[in-house]
C-alpha cells in the first residue's frame, strides 16, 4: 500500500465493489486517477488530497458546484473539502449510472446547500442561480429577475410554505423530473 | 464510507462465525453446500456483469464527444452503436445459415449455369466500371439471390437451403422488430414516473438542468449562456402566446404553405419515377454508349432530392408561422414524408419493372423448352434412340438466361445504398471538413469574421442524422432478402461511419448554442424505426406472396410461389399429423376468431390502462394534499429536519388534523410555453414548459 504504483489489495478492492454503486473497472480507474493526483505523497490509503488537486481532474473542471462537491463528499475534519480515496469513491459511486434517484436526490440537495442548514432558502437559491448563470455579468440576472425566479421556484417547490426546500419537499420535486437520473451523472 | 466499511466487516465476520449453526442435523452438508453456491453464483454474476460492460465497444469515444458536446449529439452515437449491434447480429444469421453453407456446401463457381458469368459478358466480367455497377463477376456472387441453388437439401447434413433461406428472411424481420420493442419498453420503464404535466418548470430548469457530464469549459459557457437565456425566454414567449393577431391571413398562408409543400412532394415523387422509368430504358441500349451521368441517373436524383427539400421545407414554413416547438413537428412529419414518398415510388417503379422482366421470362422460358426439344429431336434422329437421352452436354456459361428479376432488384437496392453511403460522407467532408478549413485558413485574410458571422463552424444536426440512419436502415430491410450481401455491406458501413463522424465532430464541429439534453427523445427515434420496420417489411411480403420466383434463379427456382418451400417440408419432412395440425390452423374459421379476440384483447388493455392512469392522478393529487398537511404538522410540532421520505410517511400515518390556511391549491393558471429554438433541428430536445403563476402576477410583463 501507499508503493509507487500502489495496487488495490483484492479484498479492498471487492468490499469497495460491495458498498459502492461502481464496477471493478471502475474502482481500479478511480484508484489509478487518484494515485497520480497524490503524485509524490506516499501514505497509507486514509492520506487525503487537497481540494485544488481535485479540481484539476477534467471531469469536475467545467462544473459549477465543484467545490460544493468537495465539500459535500470530504470526511476531513478540517472542513477543508480534501478528499481522500473512500471520499473519492463515495462521490463516484453517487455520481455513477447505477446509483438510484434516493441516493443521487439527497446528495443533490446537500450539494446545493450553501450553508449546510439542511434546507434551501432564499440564500441557497441565489447561489444557485448565480451557479448556473455563469461568472460573466451579462450573463446574470439583474436582481428584479432573480427575486421573480426565486419566488417562482419556491410557489412550486415549498409544500409548507416555510419560505424554504428541505429535503423531502426537494425529492418530491426531483423525482418527477425525467432529466434529472441522466444529467446528474460523472464518468471518468 | 468507513462507518460501512466496519459495518460490513463486522456482518461479515458474524456470518462466517455462525454460518454453519444455520443447516442442522443429516441436511447440513446439503445446505453448506448449497451457501457455497450461492456465494460462487453471487461473484460469478459480479464478474460478469463486470465483463460486460468492458466489452461494450467505443465507450471512451463516445464519452469524450459527451463531454464536449452534451448528452444530445452524444445520444446518436449512442444509437449509431446500438443499430451496429444489431445489423451484426443480423449479419450473422444471414451469413451463417445462408452464404456459408452455400459456399461450403452447394456447387462451386462455374459448375452450373446460374452461378457463371454468360458469355456474352465474359469480357468484360472483370472491369471495373461494370464491377462498380455490380454487374460481371459481382452479380454472379453469393451477393445476390440469383446465385443460391434451388436443390432441397445439400451437403452431407442435409441442409436444406431454400427452406433455411426464406426462414433468414422473415426471420430478419422478427428478430429485429423483437429488439426493438425491448428497447423501446426499457426507455419506457427509465422514463421516470410519468410526470408529463409538471408544475415544475423553474425548480426542474434549476436543479436539473446542469449536464454533470460535461467536461469542456467552452461547453459549459455554452451551457451557462443558454441557462440563462431559457430563464429570460420562457417569459418572453409567453408574452407572445397571448398576441391576438389576424387569424384568417394565418390560415390562408398555412393553407399555401402546405400546397406548396404538397407539390414539391408530388414532384419529387414524379421524378423518381420518371428517372427509373428512363433507367429500363437505358438499359435497354449498350451500356457503353451511355455517359456515368445517365448510369446513375437514379441515386443520384433520389440523394440529391434528400439533400435539397428538407432545407426547401424549411424556408416554405416561415410562412406558416407556427409556433416553433409545432413547427418542427410539421418539420420533421414532411421530412418522413419526403423520405418515405421517395421510397415507394421508387419501389413501384421498380415493380413495373420486375413485371417487364416477368414477361421477358416467359419467353425465355419457352425458348429453353424448345431448344431442349430440339436437341432431344436431334439426338433421336442421330442416335435412333429414344429413352435415356443424356443431357445437353452444353458449357453453364452458354446457357440461355431468364432475365432473373430477383437478382436486378438486389443490384438496385445495394446501388442505392452505396449511393447513400458515398453521398453521406461526401456531405460531411464538404459540408463540415471543407467549410471548417476555409472558415479557420481563410479568416485571417476575410473582410468579417467568419468564425462569428456568416459560415463559421456547423453545428452537428442531430435529427437529420438519425432520420437518415433510419432510412438507410429501412433499406437495408427491404433489399436484405434479394441481396444477402447488402447486410455484411451495412455492416461496414457503420463501423466506419462510428470512426469517421467521431472525428468530424470532434474536429470540424461546435457545441451547439443551446446545449439540450437528450430526455425523453429516444422512444421518439425507436418509434419512428419501428414505423419505417413495417413499411418496408410490406413490399417483402408481398413479393414473397403473390410474384413468381424466377424459373432458372435462385433457391425456390422452378416453384410457383416462394412459400411453396415451407409447404414442400411440412409434407415430406415434418411427421404427417403436422401436416394436419397446420391446415387446420390455416383455416379461415380458425383465424377469423382469433383475430377477433386479439382486437378485442386490445381494446381491453386499453380500457385498462387508462383506467391505471385516473386512479394515479387520483392518487397523485392526494399525496399532494396528504404531504401539505403532513408538513403542516411536522413544521408545526417543530422538527423542521425531517430527513428522509420514510419518516414522512411514517408521521402521515398519524392523525393530524387538517391545517386549510396551508393548502397550497389556490387558483392557479396554465399557460403552455415552450423556449425559443434556435434552429429547427432541435426540437425533440426540448422540454415541454407548463409554469402556473397566481393569479396577481398575471399582469406583470417581465421587461427583459
Amino acid at each position: 500500500m501507499g508503493g509507487t504504483s500502489s495496487k488495490l489489495p483484492k479484498d479492498l478492492l471487492s468490499e469497495y465493489q460491495e458498498l459502492t454503486f461502481l464496477t471493478k473497472q471502475e474502482i481500479l480507474l478511480a484508484h489509478k486517477i487518484f494515485s497520480e493526483l497524490q503524485g509524490g505523497e506516499n501514505g497509507p490509503y486514509s492520506s487525503r488530497v487537497s481540494m485544488q488537486k481535485i479540481l484539476t481532474l477534467p471531469e469536475l473542471k467545467a462544473n459549477p458546484f465543484r467545490k460544493r462537491l468537495c465539500h459535500v463528499f470530504s470526511t476531513s475534519d478540517m472542513k477543508d473539502g480534501s478528499l481522500n480515496f473512500e471520499d473519492f469513491l463515495d462521490l463516484l459511486s453517487a455520481f455513477s449510472d447505477t446509483a438510484t434517484l434516493e441516493i443521487k436526490s439527497h446528495y443533490a440537495f446537500r450539494i446545493f446547500d450553501f450553508d449546510d442548514d439542511g434546507t434551501l432558502d432564499a440564500r441557497d437559491l441565489e447561489k444557485l442561480v448565480n451557479c448556473l448563470t455563469g461568472e460573466t455579468d451579462d450573463t446574470r440576472l439583474t436582481a428584479e429577475e432573480m427575486r421573480q425566479l426565486i419566488s417562482n421556484i419556491l410557489e412550486e417547490s415549498d409544500i409548507d410554505k416555510d419560505g424554504t426546500v428541505n429535503l423531502s419537499e426537494f425529492q418530491h420535486v426531483i423525482s418527477r423530473s425525467p432529466d434529472f437520473v441522466s444529467s446528474f451523472k460523472i464518468v471518468l | 464510507m468507513k462507518r460501512r466499511l466496519k459495518c460490513l466487516k463486522e456482518a461479515q465476520a458474524f456470518v462466517e462465525k455462525f454460518e454453519g449453526a444455520l443447516g442442522k442435523g443429516k441436511g447440513r452438508r446439503l445446505y453448506a453446500f448449497k451457501v457455497m453456491m450461492t456465494k460462487k453464483l453471487i461473484k460469478f454474476n459480479r464478474d460478469f456483469e463486470n465483463f460486460k460492460t468492458a466489452c461494450i465497444p467505443w465507450e471512451s469515444r463516445i464519452k469524450e464527444v459527451e463531454s464536449h458536446f452534451g448528452s444530445s449529439v452524444a445520444s446518436y452515437f449512442i444509437f449509431l452503436r446500438w443499430m451496429y449491434g444489431l445489423n451484426l447480429v443480423l449479419f450473422g444469421f444471414v451469413f451463417g445459415l445462408v452464404v456459408i453453407p452455400e459456399v461450403l456446401m452447394g456447387m462451386p463457381y462455374g459448375s452450373i449455369a446460374r452461378k457463371t458469368v454468360p458469355r456474352d459478358e465474359q469480357d468484360s466480367a472483370m472491369d471495373f466500371s461494370v464491377l462498380f455497377e455490380f454487374g460481371g463477376y459481382c452479380k454472379y456472387s453469393i451477393m445476390f439471390y440469383g446465385y443460391y441453388n434451388n436443390q432441397r437439401s445439400i451437403g452431407l447434413l442435409q441442409f436444406r437451403l431454400p427452406l433455411s433461406y426464406l426462414l433468414v428472411g422473415v426471420g430478419i424481420f422478427g428478430y429485429s422488430l423483437m429488439v426493438v420493442i425491448r428497447t423501446m419498453a426499457r426507455n419506457a420503464n427509465e422514463g421516470g414516473d410519468g410526470a408529463e404535466e409538471g408544475a415544475f418548470t423553474f425548480s426542474w430548469k434549476l436543479f436539473t438542468s446542469w449536464d454533470y457530464l460535461i467536461g469542456n469549459p467552452e461547453t459549459a459557457d455554452n451551457k451557462f449562456a443558454s441557462t440563462t437565456t431559457s430563464f429570460k425566454e420562457s417569459i418572453v414567449d409567453e408574452q407572445e402566446n397571448l398576441k391576438d393577431e389576424n387569424i384568417h391571413l394565418r390560415r390562408f398562408l398555412r393553407v399555401i404553405a402546405n400546397i406548396l409543400i404538397l407539390c414539391c412532394l408530388g414532384g419529387s415523387g414524379y421524378l423518381i419515377y420518371y428517372v427509373v422509368k428512363r433507367s429500363q430504358e437505358f438499359a435497354k441500349k449498350d451500356r457503353n454508349e451511355l455517359t456515368w451521368l445517365q448510369k446513375n441517373e437514379v441515386e443520384i436524383v433520389m440523394s440529391l432530392l434528400g439533400l435539397v427539400c428538407p432545407p426547401l421545407f424549411e424556408v416554405i414554413s416561415e410562412l406558416e408561422e407556427y409556433h416553433p416547438r409545432i413547427a418542427l413537428k410539421w418539420q420533421l412529419a414532411r421530412i418522413f414524408a419526403l423520405f418515405l414518398g421517395n421510397l415507394y415510388t421508387f419501389l413501384f417503379a421498380l415493380f413495373d419493372e420486375v413485371n417487364a422482366k416477368l414477361d421477358n421470362e416467359k419467353e425465355i422460358k419457352n425458348e429453353t423448352i424448345w431448344a431442349l426439344k430440339e436437341y432431344y429431336d436431334n439426338y433421336t434422329l442421330h442416335h435412333n434412340v429414344t429413352e435415356n437421352i443424356p443431357p445437353p452436354n452444353i458449357s453453364p456459361a452458354d446457357v440461355i438466361r431468364g432475365p432473373c428479376w430477383e437478382t436486378e432488384v438486389g443490384i438496385e437496392f445495394v446501388k442505392l445504398t452505396v449511393s447513400d453511403i458515398q453521398v453521406t460522407y461526401l456531405t460531411i467532408l464538404i459540408g463540415d471538413f471543407l467549410r471548417a478549413v476555409i472558415v479557420r485558413f481563410l479568416n485571417y485574410c476575410w473582410c468579417w469574421d467568419l468564425e462569428a458571422g456568416f459560415p463559421s463552424y456547423g453545428e452537428f444536426d442531430i435529427s437529420g442524422n438519425v432520420l437518415g440512419l433510419i432510412f438507410n436502415q429501412g433499406m437495408i430491410w427491404m433489399g436484405a432478402f434479394y441481396a444477402p450481401g447488402l447486410v455484411g455491406i451495412n455492416v461496414l458501413r457503420l463501423l466506419s461511419s462510428m470512426y469517421y463522424q467521431c472525428w468530424a465532430v470532434m474536429s470540424c464541429n461546435v457545441p451547439h448554442e443551446r446545449v439540450f439534453k437528450a430526455s425523453r427523445s429516444n422512444n421518439f427515434y425507436m418509434g419512428l424505426l419501428l414505423l419505417v420496420l413495417f413499411l418496408s417489411l410490406m413490399p417483402v411480403i408481398y413479393s414473397i406472396m403473390t410474384l413468381p420466383p424466377s424459373f432458372d434463379c435462385g433457391p425456390f427456382s422452378g416453384k410457383d410461389q416462394m412459400y411453396d418451400v415451407i409447404m414442400e417440408t411440412i409434407e415430406k419432412d415434418l411427421p404427417p399429423f403436422m401436416a394436419d395440425i397446420f391446415s387446420y390452423a390455416s383455416n379461415p374459421g380458425l383465424i377469423m376468431p382469433a383475430v377477433l379476440l386479439m382486437v378485442l384483447a386490445i381494446y381491453y388493455l386499453n380500457a385498462v390502462s387508462k383506467a391505471y392512469q385516473n386512479s394515479n392522478m387520483d392518487l397523485k393529487r392526494k399525496m399532494q394534499m396528504v404531504e401539505g398537511c403532513v408538513f403542516g404538522c411536522c413544521k408545526s410540532s417543530g422538527s423542521s429536519h425531517s430527513s428522509s421520505r420514510s419518516q414522512a410517511t411514517r408521521a402521515s400515518a398519524r392523525y393530524c388534523p387538517r391545517t386549510s390556511t396551508r393548502s397550497r391549491h389556490g387558483k392557479r393558471k396554465r399557460w403552455t410555453t415552450t423556449t425559443k429554438i434556435v434552429s429547427s433541428k432541435e426540437f425533440l430536445f426540448v422540454l415541454d414548459i407548463k409554469f402556473g403563476t397566481k393569479s396577481n402576477f398575471k399582469g406583470v410583463i417581465y421587461a427583459i
